[in-house]
């Protein structure tokens, strides 16, 4: 394979990522990231040279408006699905000691 | 009415006998809520009925109808919503674990436009994890069974949708398609389906997988059912950025019995070995039925179709690791229990709550957006993508109408797929590029394999195109037949 993708990039990427990879996934992952990898690079078959990257293919421009509520206060609806809440706030566990 | 006949219907055949008060929308309900109740421990079309809900405001809107406050088409008649779009106070899984328990505050636009029209939402519907697959089978759920053979596929991601309506379960459906999720699927269960335009549908409360492709749509049992639709669905929202302010959504006026002279273009190589032969010769078939009603075709070059899937697979995912960022245990959804540390807590959350095509799909975006390896994947990837809308741009100079297959073969058997996640993809080389380029198709039932699993034809247009497609698919249908049959 040409692409031959090593544990440190699957760590790293996976740190990236925010995911946590089993002895068997990672393996799995190794595999898969370098087939992919391979097939992505029949691109490079291609002289793009002066091609613009077009990331939307319509010429979108920015939208303005004014930041204005519309929707009123669903704060007490959207807490509802958190997994846990204290005083109108979400909760999460401890960042800095 | 009698529960075959009523179960038989159109959506807008429904409408009008709704309208009529040969039935109601409680009826309607009523029928298909029966139906899902017999069929669908087998098939697995739904992840979320809301029987009790959805009969309730049938007998809500069936009371608006009487009082002549609802006039439009679909007025009660009942829709299936893919579990990717946002409907408050229903669950919203996006058939993942780590959404399993997630109940929308809001729902999203297109589901409030139909809602405004009067439809009446059932349930939600099965789909690939994240819309992430082609197959149905990467739900958290269990698959969905293809109701025209349940040994195979319904395809996907709209598995659950397309299912649904093969099997009348719902008398249309949304989806969303971000590489042919909404069209594949009801290529392999032998409906009707659209990816309009991009821009077209609001995309506000639709899961996000990959911004820049996806696009809500129809699916249905028919081609004046999915222009009614598309019609209703149709809107520009201030709350897309991408959306676009379009004045020619009257799509139904397209429906209309004439091709004559419309210059139909059938890209060469399209019809590769890859091709299974009997899909070939069923939408050649179906080229020669246009003929004969006066259109005019031609083979042609369109190129880079070996290019397309590459290009999708970067971006996409590349999207995806971005969008799924959110999914952290904080905010909604599930968290693990019992882990000390805000990023332990993250990243044992996300391992546990995403199945393994979703993880694949973001370790190959984050991987292709890390630094080192941005501008030698995911730029090229922008520059390909760029290559490949001006190649459609040419061929739209000289037809009104691209025409070919939908997918390569009809519907695998069910855990023939994931088990090589390459070959799965290398089965989207159809639809992926009008997703790249941003363009209308539709999927229309062309005729059965010799299995009997049906097989769909894809038009493909120009952009803001969609009425040439409607007009095409729906003449194509009245002469071709369509797949509307009662399983």
């Amino acid at each position: 394979m040409a692409n031959n993708i090593t544990d440190d990039t699957i760590e790293y990427v996976s740190t990236l990522a925010k995911l946590d990879l089993n002895g068997e996934e990672r393996e799995r992952a190794m595999l898969d990231m370098s087939r992919m990898l391979d097939y992505i690079d029949k691109l490079n078959e291609l002289d793009t040279t002066g091609v613009e990257p077009v990331s939307h293919v319509f010429p979108l421009q920015n939208v303005f408006r004014e930041d204005e509520v519309t929707n009123g206060d669903g704060s007490g609806d959207t807490l509802k699905n958190a997994p846990e809440e204290k005083e109108n706030m979400f909760v999460a566990p401890r960042t800095v000691e | 009415m009698e529960k075959t006949e009523l179960l038989g219907l159109s959506a807008v055949a429904l409408g009008s006998a709704i309208k009529s008060g040969r039935t109601t929308a409680v009826e309607a309900m009523e029928a298909v809520l029966e139906q899902i109740e017999r069929q669908d421990k087998e098939y697995n079309c739904y992840v979320t009925v809301d029987r009790e809900g959805a009969l309730k405001r049938a007998g809500e809107i069936q009371k608006r109808i009487e009082s002549g406050e609802l006039t439009g088409p679909l007025a009660g008649v009942p829709v299936a919503i893919k579990d990717n779009l946002c409907t408050e106070g229903l669950r919203t899984t996006c058939s993942s674990r780590i959404l399993d328990n997630f109940v929308p505050a809001f729902s999203a636009e297109a589901v409030l436009n139909l809602e405004k029209a009067g439809a009446v939402v059932i349930g939600k519907t099965n789909m690939d994890e994240f819309a992430m697959g082609s197959t149905t089978e990467t739900s958290f759920y269990g698959p969905t069974k293809n109701p025209r053979n349940p040994e195979h596929v319904p395809g996907g991601s709209s598995g659950g949708s397309a299912a649904a309506v093969a099997a009348r379960e719902c008398f249309f459906a949304l989806g969303s398609d971000t590489g042919g999720s909404i069209r594949q699927p009801a290529s392999y269960c032998g409906v009707v389906g659209m990816k309009p335009t991009y821009g077209t549908v609001s995309r506000y409360g639709l899961i996000a997988y990959g911004s820049s492709l996806d696009q809500i749509g129809p699916l249905t049992g028919n081609v004046e059912d999915c222009a009614t639709v598309l019609e209703l669905i149709a809107s520009y929202d201030k709350k897309d950025s991408t959306s676009i302010q379009r004045t020619d959504t009257d799509f139904t006026k397209a429906l209309v019995e004439d091709v004559k002279g419309m210059r139909i273009g059938i890209p060469k190589d399209y019809f590769t070995e890859g091709l299974n032969p009997e899909v070939s010769a069923a939408v050649l078939k179906a080229a020669e039925v246009l003929e004969k009603k006066g259109a005019v075709t031609e083979e042609f070059d369109l190129s880079l179709v070996e290019y397309a899937i590459p290009t999708y697979y970067t971006i996409a995912a590349a999207e995806a690791s971005s969008n799924l960022e959110r999914f952290d245990g904080v905010k909604y959804g599930f968290r693990t229990g019992g882990e000390e540390g805000l990023h332990r807590m993250y990243r044992k959350t996300r391992s546990q709550g995403f199945g393994p095509e979703v993880k694949r799909r973001i370790m190959l975006g984050t991987f292709v957006l890390s630094a080192g390896y941005y501008d030698a994947y995911y730029l090229k990837a922008l520059r390909v993508k760029a290559m490949i809308k001006e190649a459609f741009d040419r061929a739209f100079a000289k037809y009104d109408c691209i025409l070919g297959p939908v997918a390569p073969t009809t519907a695998p058997r069910l855990d023939a797929s994931l088990s090589d996640p390459l070959k799965m993809y290398l089965g989207d080389i159809y639809t992926i590029s009008v997703n790249l380029a941003g363009l209308p198709g539709i999927s229309v039932p062309c005729g059965t394999d010799s299995r009997g699993l049906p097989i769909g034809l894809q038009l493909i247009g120009d952009c803001y195109q969609e009425k040439k497609l409607i007009q095409i698919a729906y003449t194509y249908e009245q002469c071709g037949g369509s797949y509307h049959e009662t399983i």
